[in-house]
């Protein structure tokens, strides 16, 4: 009876913090007599207590501190945005995090970051290590125009090579934009800090080899997003 | 049973296919509903639904007894209108509970059946599976009946407090939330339309839509198993069954949900 006895204890700590919050006096923005801080550390208690490993995913990894997450889940709860000076702060962290390609080589296979694009699977807890992981791209995005099954969480990235006006990404002219990019797969949290985007570089769902191709997809000419 | 489905995955078959040579945007999801609407003629969440009332019914376990004496919030016995008033506030455990965590509770007591069985067993099989057909039962008996769950308990505006706090908790390799994906009005992930869950996003539609059918593993998903995926799919760790993490974000989806009829037992994809 392992199970109940965690949840008649997660139970009492409910209690016991609800009677706290009103010896306390309150304070609370809600209807509740517990503080916003109260209801934060209940919340990280009740999450300790109910998830537990499961496969490849450890709760431990899963839950890790992370200042970036901390502000953003904190002004979805408030529902308000970041302010200016925290949300540049911590997009300077995060770029400090990208790992730029070695020997410069941004662009690698169109074909392959299509296949990276198309998958969305890997490190679930029905995956086992050896899954590869996808890019999860067209869950969220429009990319290649013949994929009528997109998402639309992201915007549409059909043309965007083209709109950006990259006929050569080598060219002077185009390097910034082409950096944006590797950067933005590499840590989306970088140019936007609460942005939906995985950080697909920084927590290792793709590899340096994986981001180039997904970054050729966008912005080689010969790719079929630019034609 | 197997022709019904039969029919049906050729249903959507064409349904798709017929979408992919016409223009995109909802054309391929009307195609779905029809198939949908279609369906609802034949769920099979009827045998689902026959086995959870049987169950509600026959005396049972160790004690030998029935479920008929089961307080699901609105006195002993009384099912009907008790789904759609569920996560609530129970004296009896001094817990806010779910449908499914409160079967638990009755089963335990009422019947000796031992919690573990439930609460460590395996979607579709044992008291697990009988836990989820007993929901689908119960919360068929609200069917068209709106959401209106008691906020009157402190420890019920706690844990929709905890709730909020956990739909927008990013985390794992992904950074994902809830609120990732059902934060935002009109949003798909591929073709599948994403209900707003924030606020009421409409009769039948993501709280009010569980347990339902899947047509595309035959398998009976009751809210507790679909929140469990919800979670698989955002690369977290997995919540315990029955556990507060996933009766905390009941509560938040419900309240939010009021008004919303329920249309419980539905069919999905």
């Amino acid at each position: 009876m392992k199970m109940n006895r965690k949840h008649v204890f997660a139970l009492s700590l409910v209690a016991a913090v609800v009677v706290a919050g009103c010896a306390a006096g309150g304070g609370a923005s809600s209807s509740v007599s517990m503080t916003s801080a109260e209801l934060d550390a209940l919340t990280r208690k009740i999450v300790n207590e109910s998830f537990h490993d499961k496969g490849i995913v450890k709760v431990k990894t899963a839950f890790a501190d992370d200042e970036t997450l901390k502000a953003c889940n904190a002004a979805d709860v408030a529902g308000k945005p970041l302010d200016e000076a925290t949300a540049k702060r911590l997009e300077a962290l995060n770029l400090q995090t990208i790992k730029w390609p070695t020997g410069g080589k941004y662009l690698g296979d169109w074909k392959e970051g299509e296949k990276l694009a198309q998958s969305g699977r890997g490190m679930t807890w029905t995956d086992d290590a050896k899954t590869p992981n996808g890019g999860n791209c067209y869950n969220c995005h429009q990319i290649d125009k013949k994929e009528i099954s997109f998402g639309t969480i992201g915007p549409s990235l059909y043309h965007y090579g083209k709109l950006r006006g990259v006929a050569d990404p080598n060219s002077p002219q185009s390097q910034e934009i082409v950096k944006y990019t590797w950067g933005k797969i590499w840590n989306a949290k970088a140019y936007n800090a609460c942005s939906n985007m995985p950080r697909a570089g920084h927590m290792g769902i793709l590899t340096e080899k994986q981001v180039a191709d997904v970054v050729a997809l966008l912005l080689d000419p010969k790719s079929p997003v630019n034609q | 049973m197997s022709n019904t489905i039969r029919v049906a995955c050729a249903a959507l078959l064409v349904g798709l296919t017929g979408a992919h040579a016409l223009a995109q945007d909802k054309t391929s999801i009307q195609a779905i509903e029809e198939y949908r609407e279609m369906l609802q003629d034949g769920n099979p969440a009827d045998l689902f639904e026959a086995k959870g009332e049987e169950l509600w019914k026959k005396a049972r376990g160790p004690r030998n007894a029935s479920l008929e004496r089961c307080d699901l919030g609105l006195g002993p016995g009384v099912v009907k209108g008790a789904f759609v008033q569920l996560p609530r506030y129970f004296k009896d455990t001094g817990k806010v509970q779910d449908l499914e965590s409160r079967l638990v509770t009755c089963m335990t007591t009422l019947q000796g059946i031992d919690a573990k069985d439930i609460v460590n067993g395996q979607w579709g099989r044992g008291e697990r599976a009988n836990t989820t057909a007993l929901a689908t039962w119960i919360a068929a008996q609200s069917k068209g009946m709106a959401f209106n769950l008691p906020q009157s308990n402190e420890q019920e505006r706690v844990m929709y407090q905890v709730g909020k706090r956990l739909f927008y908790q990013r985390g794992g390799a992904h950074d994902f939330a809830c609120a990732s994906c059902h934060g935002e009005e009109g949003k798909r992930i591929r073709l599948q339309d994403l209900p707003l869950l924030t606020k009421n996003p409409g009769d039948g539609v993501g709280f009010a839509a569980w347990p339902a059918y899947r047509v595309s593993n035959g398998q009976m998903w009751s809210m507790q198993h679909r929140l469990n995926d919800c979670y698989r799919q955002q690369r977290f760790p997995e919540p315990d069954f029955a556990s507060d993490v996933t009766v905390a974000l009941g509560v938040y989806l419900g309240v939010n949900a009021k008004g919303a009829k329920s249309a419980v037992p539905t069919i999905k994809r």
